[in-house]
């Protein structure tokens, strides 16, 4: 008889990291589709393309490097990129726009770094900033939501619209933006900037439809959409809550901060919770276990460090939003952070030295 | 703050961070009785189931061992036995494979169930409150208990009483998945495990005694408060679920809510934590005298058809339990021992059960998949969340993977307890334990590594300092010898001779000069003297011969710290000796004076007697025959401190001594003959002198003294006194001796003081003697150990004929001679029975030295026994027994030894030929004296191949030197008896010189033995120091005998009767002792 020799333990735990990421991409589903529902088909296409290069490209780096392609790519861990750099970019940006940024978080933040569990960068952020510093016009050239277009644009002209830069009717991206009275639509964030820069208080700015009803119109929907997906992964166990609690008690403290200082110029709480990418940020590019800080303690000041950097960046920056470059200034700060925030092992005195 | 009772009241616990739930499967099995199995068709027994040492193997091949016999030996506290699990034969003993993943082979005791399963005879205890801690401890030790919750450290370091303990801690949870042992052992044997506990708290007395268990097992936990409620100090804390709760730094922090230091124990705390199993079999083992040679042992997993619990016998193979529970065979099946989380795959199912055996797990894949494909850490951290012990899995896991031991140390890799949680948990099925264990196993070798290295560093730097040291010991022992040679050579002719003597090369000549002189002293005598009986002569020569033998073997035995220890007397003899040497002489004489009308036989007594002491004085120093015991005693002191002029002195007044006797000059020529073999073996200065041989020896003794004067003075002066007593005392002495072998040696030596100082000194210090002896035997090799028995039997034999002397002297009653003469008889008997076996032929000689002493005393008493019986009977014992002896002193000497008897016996017919033609005792001296010569030029040879001789050999010359001393005091023995002899008739004279023949060949022959011997004397030497640290307390174990002893003694005094019964018992010791010395030999 020959017996199997394992070493203990013998049983274990059912998660996989496929099996992670696969939740984690089930998770972003409320947020898609209420961008779905707000921005049409453009980000569906743009996640598709996103998807598609990103895979092609852990492909192609995963052969060069001679390594199981197989394996690896059914971790779904480069599915993933894909949706976050889909999700991130404006629904309407060209598509070399996507392929770019896809080749490189994959090609350059990921494998280059080393691959799965190596990278010191969150990728689809890297991607994005890479995107959004080497091409600001079509980064921030989001569409305004579909109901305050006055051109609909269906699912084939968003295609031609990303693959040739015109409808097919020959609206460019710039005339789409346009609404009924010939201004150019904005995301709520780019217009309490620009207000805010032209002197207007937030009381002021906010008359402007894009911030609808409540915060900013359509964006609190997909935001919500987000928390929805994240509150399950918490649920679920997949990510660590004390990455989006404190990241989000972080805005709500930071954001308080200003608005005490600033009433005028400081946007409220809420609006800073649901708007631009703040959801989708607390709880799928932050919870990155890759690129985050690994301890306790330590995931807690990662995700103050990118709260405090969101909201000077959207308060006094030069972009709209800043999730983006939050995280990568946090990424940068993480050996740091995790070299000083070691638990105290069992018997042993604070500071980890026995 | 509350304290932690008051929480535990309140059933609120601490929690310790980490930790996971893996589901518990344990309805397979607890919902079962423990069944018991039936008997297995062999059990194997790893020989080291715990941590610490090996134990050693009581047991061989063949044997019948019944249940509950132990089959291996407590060493050390650190070392647990294993028992026989049921009776049978142990079929072999060998390397086996045991329970490790590796199917690593280790040393197994094999045994055949007979089927009988007959317990050994077992002390049932019914109330252990009678016992005291250490009993109960040593209890627990000898059932061999070692910690049953997996580590399996040695119960009995853990109970052993150990002040401020607060929390006893009875570890119940069992948190692993699967196993139900210790549930259902508590649902079955709650009331054992609450007497258990009772012990527990008996022995440690702590202030709480807490139950540990989870809230998964409710049957235990009532069943254990049920027993318990009685006990005010128990609690049973009944905990969440939650793996690994059952670690023993988890459940002192679920518990009392403190963190053991990491590196320290938990008793730092006060606490000591026991398994509930390991209470269970220390209430077995107390009580009812069970060992543990049985456990409960879950046999588990779905790949079984009937799992349970069961009463596995340790040392059943898995096979055996898994077939009783319905095995059935699966592709990629594994059988884990232990459990899911902690256990390990069995390589084969014929490993054994062992004592930290708790689980066997024979899982489908179904239920625990086979491992899945490690793939990359994503750094979730989930096993930094998990860890229980706070650790950065993933951090280590990258550290281990790059080998960066020193960051893995930084990162507590240590306090890792390979619980499992965080690769349990792993989302990336990273084996992270396999990587910690790999990492730790590397780090150890690596310091191990290291620690030799830097052993090694310092050896290299002590070995540097000590050449040098010795190379400066060397150049100061060279100037001193230098100054010391011009000294003598201002002092006195005499001592310039012996200065140049000290040189060896002028030691050859200084040689032959003595033999000369000898010769012409031996040629006086021979003058004077006419020599009468053939026949007396021949038998003194055949005792000669035997004591030449026996010297030489006693010599070659003697080891240097005995020779310092009697250098200090003889030294101290020998002056006191040479002031009153002619009074002793004279005493001696008058004896055998006395005894002249019975010339013959008081001759061949003489003879024998002085054969006895020669090879009693071999050891002790011939010192006895002058008496001077109470000189003696005063003058080791000083004569040890004045050292070399002392000697020069003696040396001096011997000489003058011996010219001066008329009497004396066949001691004389015996002197020179021992002057010879003297010279022989002290291959150094000593030899110089032929004349002066006893105090250049003495001169070169005291110098190892030197170092250890205290130590000999003490050792004197205690061995004064115990000889003193020590007549009476001998018999006793003598039993001592043959319990200690070692002792024997030393006694010997202190014997051979005792008859010196035995007139004066007083019973009371026999201690000192068994002490010297005790601390003997460590030192001693197996040789020297059988030589030294010999020595110490016939040493302890010619005290009491020393004392038998001296007491028939005042007494002079028939029938003591009567007595005496029956003895001999019987004696006689019993040596040439013993003469069978090499041991009893030890035990033989001693006999018949002990008869010829009895001999000597009869003839003393003016008794009409009829000595030529007796003489014969003795020579041919003697020869025997000095042959014999020679054999036992050294294997390698025997064919020497041999040929040490041919000529010794040649020489005798030679001797006889010429006594029997009335040839001139002239005659016979001169061919003595030629013999001696050459017999010395060859010593010279001998010697000067043995002066190279480092400082080892020193030691070894040391010995060397004491055989010197030894034939000395030989010479000095027979002198007395000589004198008698030669008032009486000249045989006498012829046969001394016989003798003395007989002693150079053998002397020269013991020379050669004795270099051959050094080697094993400079063992013996380093063992030296061993033996003082043993030397405290065998010394107290021997005081309590010579205690008795000497009771003995001074009830048996005078009478003959008892002096036969002593004899009878001295027989008897030597045998044991002889025995013993098999049995030491066996052991060795």
């Amino acid at each position: 008889m020959a017996f199997w020799i394992a070493s203990s333990p013998h049983n274990h735990i059912q998660a996989q990291t496929p099996k992670l990421m696969r939740l984690v991409l089930l998770a972003t589903l409320p947020g898609v589709l209420a961008q779905w529902y707000f921005f049409g088909w453009g980000n569906l296409i743009q996640i598709g393309l996103a998807v598609l290069f990103c895979v092609l490209a852990e492909i192609t780096f995963l052969a060069i490097r001679d390594k199981n392609i197989k394996a690896q790519i059914s971790d779904y861990s480069a599915v993933l990129t894909g949706v976050l750099i889909g999700i991130s970019i404006p629904s309407f940006a060209p598509w070399w726009i996507t392929a770019i940024g896809s080749l490189f978080a994959i090609g350059v933040v990921k494998q280059l770094y080393g691959g799965l569990g190596y990278n010191i960068f969150n990728p689809a952020m890297a991607g994005y900033v890479l995107l959004l510093v080497s091409f600001p016009v079509q980064m921030t050239s989001w569409a305004p939501v579909n109901d305050l277009i006055a051109q609909p644009v269906d699912f084939l002209n968003t295609l031609w619209l990303i693959f040739t830069g015109f409808t097919w009717d020959g609206f460019s991206v710039e005339q789409i933006r346009m609404n009924i009275d010939g201004i150019t639509m904005a995301t709520p964030l780019d217009t309490l900037k620009t207000d805010i820069s032209r002197g207007l208080t937030v009381e002021e700015s906010f008359v402007n439809p894009v911030f609808g009803q409540f915060f900013s119109h359509g964006w609190e929907w997909i935001n919500l959409g987000f928390l929805l997906g994240g509150l399950y992964l918490i649920f679920k166990k997949a990510i660590d809550w004390r990455l989006p609690v404190s990241f989000l008690a972080g805005m709500l403290l930071f954001t308080f901060i200003g608005y005490v200082l600033s009433p005028d110029s400081s946007a409220s709480t809420m609006f800073h919770w649901f708007s631009g990418g703040t959801m989708l940020g607390a709880f799928f590019i932050i919870t990155d276990p890759v690129s985050g800080s690994t301890t306790q303690k330590g995931r807690i000041i990662f995700a103050l460090l990118i709260a405090f950097l969101v909201v000077i960046i959207r308060s006094f920056g030069g972009y709209p939003d800043a999730i983006a470059f939050a995280v990568l200034l946090a990424n940068m700060a993480v050996p740091l952070i995790d070299q000083y925030t070691r638990p105290r092992t069992y018997g042993h005195n604070q500071g980890g030295k026995s | 703050m509350e304290s932690v009772i008051e929480r535990i009241d309140k059933n609120k616990f601490f929690s310790f961070s980490g930790g996971i739930h893996p589901p518990q499967q344990k309805f397979l099995s607890n919902d079962k009785p423990i069944r018991p199995l039936s008997l297995p068709q062999r059990l194997i027994l790893p020989v080291q189931q715990h941590i610490g040492n090996v134990a050693d193997i009581l047991v061989k091949p063949g044997d019948k061992v019944l249940k509950g016999q132990p089959l291996t030996a407590i060493a050390t506290p650190m070392t647990v036995p294993i028992h026989a699990p049921t009776s049978g034969v142990v079929k072999e003993i060998k390397k086996a494979s045991i329970a490790h993943p590796s199917a690593m082979a280790e040393l197994c005791i094999i045994i055949e169930p007979d089927g009988d399963d007959k317990w050994q005879p077992r002390k049932i205890n019914t109330d252990y409150h009678q016992l005291s801690k250490a009993d109960l401890v040593a209890k627990i030790a000898q059932a061999g208990i070692a910690g049953m919750g997996g580590a399996g450290f040695p119960t009995n370091i853990k109970v052993n009483s150990q002040a401020g303990v607060k929390y006893l801690i009875i570890n119940a949870a069992e948190c692993e998945p699967y196993i139900t042992a210790d549930d259902l052992l508590m649902r079955e044997q709650a009331p054992t495990i609450a007497d258990g506990i009772e012990i527990l708290d008996h022995m440690l007395e702590p202030e709480y005694i807490l139950i540990g268990i989870e809230d998964n097992k409710p049957e235990a936990i009532q069943a254990l408060k049920t027993v318990t409620k009685h006990l005010d100090k128990v609690r049973v804390c009944v905990l969440p679920t939650k793996y690994p709760t059952g670690g023993e730094k988890q459940l002192i922090s679920a518990l009392i809510g403190k963190e053991v230091p990491s590196g320290s124990l938990p008793i730092d705390l006060g606490v000591i934590m026991q398994n509930v199993a390991t209470v269970f079999a220390i209430a077995e083992a107390i009580i009812h005298d069970i060992p543990l040679i049985r456990r409960v042992v879950t046999v588990t997993g779905t790949a079984l058809k009937k799992p349970q619990n069961v009463w596995a016998l340790l040392g059943t193979q898995v096979q055996h339990l898994l077939d009783q529970c319905g095995y059935q065979h699966h592709d990629q099946q594994r059988i884990i021992m232990g459990g899911p989380m902690m256990g390990f795959t069995l390589p084969s199912l014929q490993v054994p059960v062992v004592k930290i055996t708790n689980c066997i797990l024979a899982p489908t894949n179904r239920e625990i998949s086979p491992a899945s494909k490690e793939i990359e850490c994503i750094r979730c951290g989930q096993c930094a969340e998990v860890c229980p012990s706070n650790l950065l899995p993933q951090e280590l896991q990258w550290s281990a993977k790059a080998k960066d031991y020193d960051q893995l140390e930084a990162l507590n890799l240590s306090d890792c307890i390979d619980c499992g949680a965080c690769a349990y948990v792993c989302p990336s099925h990273i084996p992270l334990v396999q990587y910690y264990r790999v990492a730790k196993a590397e780090i150890k070798a690596k310091k191990v590594q290291e620690a030799k290295a830097e052993k090694a560093k310092l050896r290299f730097e002590a070995r540097k300092k000590r050449l040098e040291k010795e190379k400066l010991a060397r150049e100061e022992k060279q100037r001193l010898a230098a100054e010391t040679r011009k000294n003598k050579t201002k002092s006195s002719g005499a001592t310039g001779a012996v200065a140049a003597a000290l040189a060896r090369v002028k030691a050859k000549k200084a040689q032959q000069d003595a033999s000369e002189n000898n010769a012409n002293a031996g040629s006086s005598a021979v003058n004077e003297e006419p020599a009468t009986n053939s026949v007396k002569s021949a038998a003194a020569a055949a005792i000669a011969r035997a004591k030449a033998k026996r010297l030489a073997a006693q010599k070659t035995t003697e080891k240097a710290a005995d020779i310092s220890r009697f250098q200090r007397p003889n030294d101290t003899n020998d002056t006191s000796a040479t002031n009153a040497t002619d009074a002793t002489y004279t005493e001696t004489v008058k004896r055998p004076s006395d005894n002249k009308p019975e010339g013959e036989k008081v001759d061949s007594k003489a003879a024998a007697i002085a054969r006895i002491k020669a090879k009693k004085a071999a050891a002790e120093k011939t010192n006895v025959v002058s008496t001077s015991e109470p000189k003696a005693a005063n003058a080791p002191v000083e004569t040890q401190t004045q050292e070399d002029t002392h000697a020069l002195k003696d040396t001096h007044a011997q000489k003058n001594t011996n010219t001066d006797a008329k009497a004396d000059n066949k001691p004389d020529a015996k002197a020179a003959a021992i002057a010879r073999i003297k010279a022989k073996k002290a291959a150094a200065a000593k030899t110089n002198v032929v004349s002066t041989t006893e105090p250049k020896a003495a001169n070169a003794p005291v110098e190892t003294q030197t170092q250890e004067d205290t130590h000999a003075l003490k050792d004197t002066h205690a061995q004064k006194n115990t000889n003193t007593d020590a007549k009476a005392d001998n018999k006793p002495d003598a039993k001592a001796a043959a319990i200690a072998r070692i002792k024997a040696k030393k006694a010997a030596a202190n014997k051979a003081n005792l008859d010196k100082a035995s007139s004066e000194i007083e019973p009371v210090s026999k201690e000192p003697t068994s002490e010297k002896a005790v601390t003997a035997k460590p030192e001693s090799q197996k040789v020297d150990v059988e030589k030294a028995n010999p020595t110490t039997a016939s040493s302890e034999e010619k005290i009491v004929s020393a004392n038998t002397v001296s007491e028939t002297k005042a007494t002079s009653s028939k029938s003591a001679a009567k007595t005496t003469q029956r003895k001999s008889t019987a004696n006689k008997t019993s040596a040439s029975k013993t003469a069978a076996s090499k041991t009893t032929a030890k035990v033989k000689p001693a006999t018949k030295k002990a008869t010829s002493k009895t001999a000597t005393k009869s003839a003393v008493t003016k008794k009409a026994s009829a000595p030529s019986n007796e003489k014969t009977v003795t020579k041919k014992a003697a020869e025997k027994a000095p042959t014999k002896n020679t054999r036992t002193a050294t294997k390698t000497v025997t064919k020497k030894t041999n040929a040490v008897t041919k000529t010794a016996d040649q020489a005798n017919t030679k001797a006889a030929t010429k006594t029997t033609a009335k040839s001139a005792p002239k005659t016979a001296t001169k061919a003595a004296t030629k013999t001696a010569a050459k017999s010395s030029a060859k010593k010279t040879t001998v010697k000067s191949t043995v002066k190279p001789a480092t400082d080892k050999n020193a030691n070894a010359e040391t010995d060397i030197q004491t055989a010197a001393q030894a034939s000395e005091k030989v010479t000095k023995t027979k002198t007395p008896a000589t004198k008698t002899s030669a008032t009486k008739t000249s045989t006498t004279k012829s046969t001394v010189k016989k003798a003395v023949t007989r002693k150079r060949t053998t002397t020269s022959e013991t020379k050669v033995k004795a270099a051959t011997q050094k080697a094993s004397a400079t063992r013996k030497t380093s063992t030296k120091a061993k033996q003082a640290d043993l030397f405290d307390e065998s010394a107290l174990a021997s005081d309590k005998n010579n205690n008795a002893q000497v009771k003995e003694k001074t009830s048996k005094t005078l009478s003959a009767e008892e002096k036969k019964a002593k004899i009878a018992e001295a027989v008897k010791k030597a045998r044991a002792q002889a025995d013993a010395k098999k049995q030491q030999k066996a052991d060795s």
